[in-house]
Formats: structure tokens, sequence, C-alpha cells
């Protein structure tokens, strides 16, 4: 029999839940004045110059964006795809979605050059531009999931949470194509002018969005004092074992596409061999760090049923996906232009040579403070609204699952 | 006292004014030259396409005259040390002297390289507000009044062309508004070609012409009867990565 599962807000009021508040609230403060004060001066006062125009905070929000659709597959597989295990995630996978786009738009808007013209990014619309369709996709997720999330948690409209979750679902695909495609559509730069780039930033946003969700959600129960069981940590964290080596395969796919075409042969021996630190971001951080060694660990025998080690799994995951953000942006801005072929080119405005940038700490800060909006916005909500379940021991969580721990009870008593 | 005006003073301004109209108007060849001129009060048409022909054989060894030129007419550039804070990787160039050697002959050039006024420019597809737009007659600027600073169409530009603004600027010139948060290049010197249509003159190419080495020509490539036209029927001419087919606006002789 299935047993009903109740959600409820977050009750907690002590040292712990006000302190995460504080420190988050104060990360958020902190990003917001390194902002203020990028703007204030300008951005001489970042390492961005005429070469990198996108910087570490480009980085930090392209990864929440994508993060962000990601985060909403939970409830996707649950309403599209009809997994029950996964309904009682729903919630949180939508609040989260919602929650790490706000974060990651907050960078973008306020490493714009002006900024104070939001009004004039929302009012004036080239259309060929996926830049303006993103804009549209971006506010229309957050309208989407809304209704979605109303739809979840409305016990009175729940029927139509599936049409509306499939609507969600098509709209998120689209929402990271359009992303990927920012890159995608660059037909200048060597690293970037490739289809492939649309598929990639879906599948990474699988892989990055379930590692945060997978974190929220441990964290989140474990704080709150609610049992999660480890069936369901298990199919979670196998799934984002798939998604991690789904990553790997289009990384493998663009780069064995680029090694057989000699034109990119400079790009690629750039990246994979003499790129200095994007070719250590590379291999150390997105290759070894960020996906084979929390793959050894999601699937080790022992470690794999450790929630530390999932977590800490989940981490490095999150930390491979940076590195890649920052290889795919500004590793592949590094990589001069290739304007005259077959020629030696210099000039005074760096034609020709791979482009220093290194990080200031505003961008650093400002980045890190998209987390901080993304990560307190979930803690309030999950305090005044009910987005997470009360438990989610297995039993509730998976009737099949309750089944096959009846049947297994029912075999030992006999 | 404070009441008398000197009215002589009033007569000799009339007079040397309409002295000067009916010297400005009476010789046709005046009223010639300003019948070319697009009226101020008239939209930019596509009937022109303006563009540069740069013939790089005629580009002096190390001279950056055309550089010097366009700093000075727009007021960007250590010549009017307009960005003092920004690094020289954050410092905008409009145009720029680009050395050029031959890997395998070793031939060694250079020439000047700016926005190239592409007929289908990436900086204008990618541009989310319509700020990065292209004229008519086929100048590609930047509306520094809804340009938000994003950037993309610096990620865009084939040539890489345009520049950033990382701090305020002070001073700026009337014919060319500059903006922090916004991004510029070149503008092919769009002032001159409103004021004086086909007989513009965009600043690079005349301190081109000052340094005598005449490398740049500008002109009308809709108009086959124009210099450049006949130019390019004769000889010919290389747009940098042709390959990507935006048709551009300035070509090269000699690369």
């Amino acid at each position: 029999m299935k047993k009903t599962i109740h959600f409820r807000e977050v009750t907690n009021n002590g040292t712990g839940y006000w302190g995460l508040i504080g420190i988050l609230g104060l990360i958020v403060a902190i990003g917001l004045g390194a902002a203020y004060y990028m703007e204030h001066h300008g951005h001489y006062v970042t390492g961005m110059n005429n070469q990198i125009v996108w910087g570490t905070p480009h980085v930090f929000a392209v990864f929440l964006i994508v993060a962000a659709s990601g985060a909403l597959n939970v409830a996707s597989i649950g309403s599209v795809f009809g997994k029950a295990p996964y309904k009682p995630l729903a919630p949180l996978s939508g609040l989260l979605a919602i929650a790490l786009l706000i974060g990651g738009l907050a960078i973008l808007v306020l490493d714009l050059g002006r900024p104070d013209r939001l009004i004039v990014a929302m009012t004036y619309y080239n259309f060929k531009s996926i830049f303006a369709w993103n804009i549209i996709l971006y506010n229309g997720f957050i309208a989407i999931v809304a209704v979605y999330l109303w739809m979840l948690m409305d016990p009175s409209k729940k029927q139509y949470s599936s049409t509306v979750g499939l609507f969600a679902f098509l709209w998120r695909l689209i929402l990271t194509t359009g992303t990927g495609s920012i890159f995608g559509f660059i037909v200048a730069r060597q690293a970037y002018d490739a289809a492939i780039m649309a598929p990639l930033f879906v599948v990474m946003s699988f892989s990055f969005g379930l590692a945060i969700y997978l974190l929220v959600l441990m964290a989140a129960m474990r704080w709150t004092d609610r049992p999660l069981g480890d069936a369901l940590v298990r199919r979670l964290k196998n799934l984002l074992g798939v998604f991690v080596a789904g990553v790997l395969y289009f990384v493998l796919a663009y780069h064995l596409t680029n090694l057989y075409a000699t034109e990119h042969h400079g790009y690629e021996h750039f990246l994979l061999l003499g790129g200095g630190i994007y070719t250590q971001l590379f291999w150390i951080g997105q290759i070894l760090i960020g996906s084979l060694i929390p793959l050894a660990m999601l699937y080790h025998p022992s470690l794999g049923k450790s929630r530390a080690a999932i977590g800490w799994a989940c981490v490095l995951i999150i930390l491979g996906g940076l590195a890649q953000m920052y290889t795919i942006i500004i590793g592949g801005q590094a990589y001069p232009l290739v304007l005259f072929p077959g020629m030696e080119v210099s000039s005074s405005f760096y034609d020709g040579v791979v482009a220093e940038y290194s990080p200031a700490l505003p961008e650093f800060l400002l980045g890190i403070g998209g987390f901080g909006i993304a990560l307190i916005a979930v803690a309030l909500a999950v305090k005044v609204l009910p987005f997470m379940p009360q438990k989610l021991d297995d039993a509730s969580a998976d009737p099949h699952h309750a089944g096959g721990a009846a049947e297994a009870a029912a075999g030992k008593a006999a | 006292m404070s009441e008398h005006v000197d009215t002589s003073r009033r007569r000799f301004l009339g007079g040397t004014a309409g002295a000067a109209a009916g010297i400005s108007i009476a010789p046709g060849v005046f009223l010639n030259q300003v019948a070319q001129a697009k009226p101020a009060d008239q939209p930019v048409s596509s009937d022109n396409r303006w563009g540069m022909l740069i013939d790089t054989n005629k580009c002096g060894d190390g001279c950056d005259a055309c550089v010097r030129g366009c700093m000075e007419e727009n007021g960007w550039g250590d010549i009017h040390n307009s960005e003092p804070h920004s690094s020289p990787e954050q410092k905008a160039q409009w145009i720029r002297i680009v050395e050029l050697r031959d890997t395998s002959t070793g031939y060694a050039h250079q020439l000047p390289l700016m926005c190239q006024h592409c007929k289908h420019p990436p900086c204008v597809d990618v541009c989310p507000t319509g700020a990065s737009m292209k004229r008519a007659d086929g100048i590609v600027l930047v509306d520094k009044h809804i340009c938000i600073g994003c950037r993309y169409c610096m990620m865009a530009c084939p040539y890489k062309a345009r520049s950033f603004i990382h701090e305020d600027l002070q001073d700026q010139l009337v014919v060319a508004p500059r903006g922090k948060g916004t991004v510029e290049s070149c503008t092919l010197c769009v002032h001159r070609v409103d004021k004086d249509g086909a007989d513009a003159v965009p600043a690079c190419a005349e301190a081109c012409a000052a340094e005598g080495h005449d490398a740049f020509v500008f002109g009308d490539l809709n108009d086959p009867n124009s210099e450049i036209s006949r130019q390019l029927a004769l000889h010919g001419g290389t747009q940098i990565r042709a390959d990507l087919g935006l048709d551009l606006g300035v070509r090269y002789r000699g690369i």
C-alpha cells in the first residue's frame, strides 16, 4: 500500500538555521559590494580586457544558469517520465531551478557594462540574437516553473502537474540549447562555432544540476532531521554517474572532431598540451577531479554507499564543472583569432598571441555572491512554503521498494 | 547710456554674412558639392555602400599615420590620454597596424585593421538590444544609448575590431561620443561621410595621404564609376576571412 508523503515548512529556528542565513547573507552582501565596486570604477578594476571580454563572473553565471535547468530534471523525471520515487522530490527541484537561475542571472546583469540599462534589455529586442531569445527563455522559465510548482503543491491542481511539467521540461531543453548556442553561434572563434555546444550544454546541465540538487537535498534533510532513504540516494547518485559519463562522451566527441580537422589543430594543441592554466584546468580540473574521481567514487562498491563520499563526489563535480566553464569561456577567448591563416601576426592589440587574464578578487566575489543568492533563496523559501517532504525514507518514497522490503521481510520470517 | 546700440556693428555683421553667403552660393561648383552630400534631414540610403580599399603595398614600413589620424579625429588613444586607469590590454583601439609574416616564405608586410563594415555583420546578429547596427549605407555602428555593455558583439566579431570602455571618460569629442560600459569601434568617420558624401575622406585615409603613402581609397562600392569601384574592377581586392562570407566593406590589395 502506498503511503502518502506530507510536505512541511522547515521549522528550525535555532542558531543553525539563522547562522546559515547569516553566512549566506554575508556572501550575498559581499557579492553585491563587489559588483558596486566594479560598476562604480568601471571594468578597469577587473582582470577583464579587450581580449578576455567575458571573465570569471561569466564562468559562475553560465554555470549557475546551466545547473538551474538541470536541477529541474528531478521533477521532470517524476512528472514527465512517471517515475514515482522522484515525485516527492519535485517541489525542491523546481525551487532550486528558479533559485539557481536567479543567482546566475544576477551575476550576468551585475557584470554588464551598463546594468542600469536592464530596462533597455527588456524592451529592445533583436530577434536574430540568441542572447535576446535567452532573455525571453530565462524569464519564461521562471514563470513556467513557478506555475509548475503551484500545480505540484496545490492539491486541487495536481491533475495539471504532468502537463505543465512536460511543458517545463521542453522549455528547459530549449533554454539550455539557447545557452549552449551563445557559444555555438560564434562563427569566428576556433573554440566555438560548433553545433555540439548545444547538446553538450544540455548534458552538462543534467550533471551539474543533479550534483547541486543531491547536495542540497542531503544537507536540507539532514539539517531538518528528516529521514532520507538509502535506496533513493543510490538511485540519484547512479543517475548522476550516468550524466557525468555523458558529459565526458560529448567532450570526447568535440575534441575528436577538432583533432581530425587540421584547421583546429592549433586550438587543440593549445588546450590539450601547451595552454598552461587552461590545459591544467582541463586535464586536472575537468577530467580528473570533475569526472574520473567522482565517477569512481559514485560507483565504488563501498564508497558509493557512503553519504559523505557521495556528497564529496557532488562537490568535485561542481568544481570540475566550474573548471570546464573556465576552459570553455576564458580558454576559448584566450586563443587568438585566426585572421590570416599561414601567417605569423603581431600588433599593438595582441593579435596572434594567447591573451593574458588573471581574475581580480571582485570578479570572484561577485561569482560566489551568485551562489549565495541562489542558496539563500532556497533556505528562505523552504521555511515559508512546504517544499520539503517530511520524510523520504525508502518505504515512503518508493512503493516498489517498500513492497520489495516487505517481501524480503516476509522471506526472512519464513 | 546703456540703451545705446552701436548700429554700425550690426550693419557690418549683416553685410559680411550676406557677402559670405553670396560667395558660397555664386560659384556653381559649390552648389554641385552641396547637392552630392545628403541633406541632414534625410535618411541614409541603400543606394550607397560606403567602403574602403587599402593597398598594403603602399603602406609605409613602420608607419602608423592612419592610427594617429584616427586617434586625433575620434578622441581615443594615448595622444588624448583618454583611458588613464586602463591597462594596455584594456585600452580601446579603433584601428591598429598588424604585422604579417608568411611562415613558408618569410615575406613580411603590414596593414591597418579596423571594423570591416560587413554586409552581414556578426556583431549586429548577436546584439540583444539592436544597439549594434548597420546603416542602410553599410556603415556598422554602435548606438551608445541602448548598448548595455554585454560584450557579445566583441565575442562575435571575427576581426577583433571592437573595444569596451573600462572607465569614465573626460573631454570627449563632439564627433565621436563614447562612454564607460559601452562598446565602440571604427565608424568609418560617419560624421564626415554624412557631411561630404562621396567626397568624404575618413581621418585614416587623410593622414595616410598627408604622409604621402595614399594607401586608402574611400568611396561608394555601389557606384561603378567611383574610384574605389574602378580600382577593384581593374585590380581586384581581398577580403580578410572571405570564407566567412560576410561581404566586407573594407577590401585590401597586397595581402
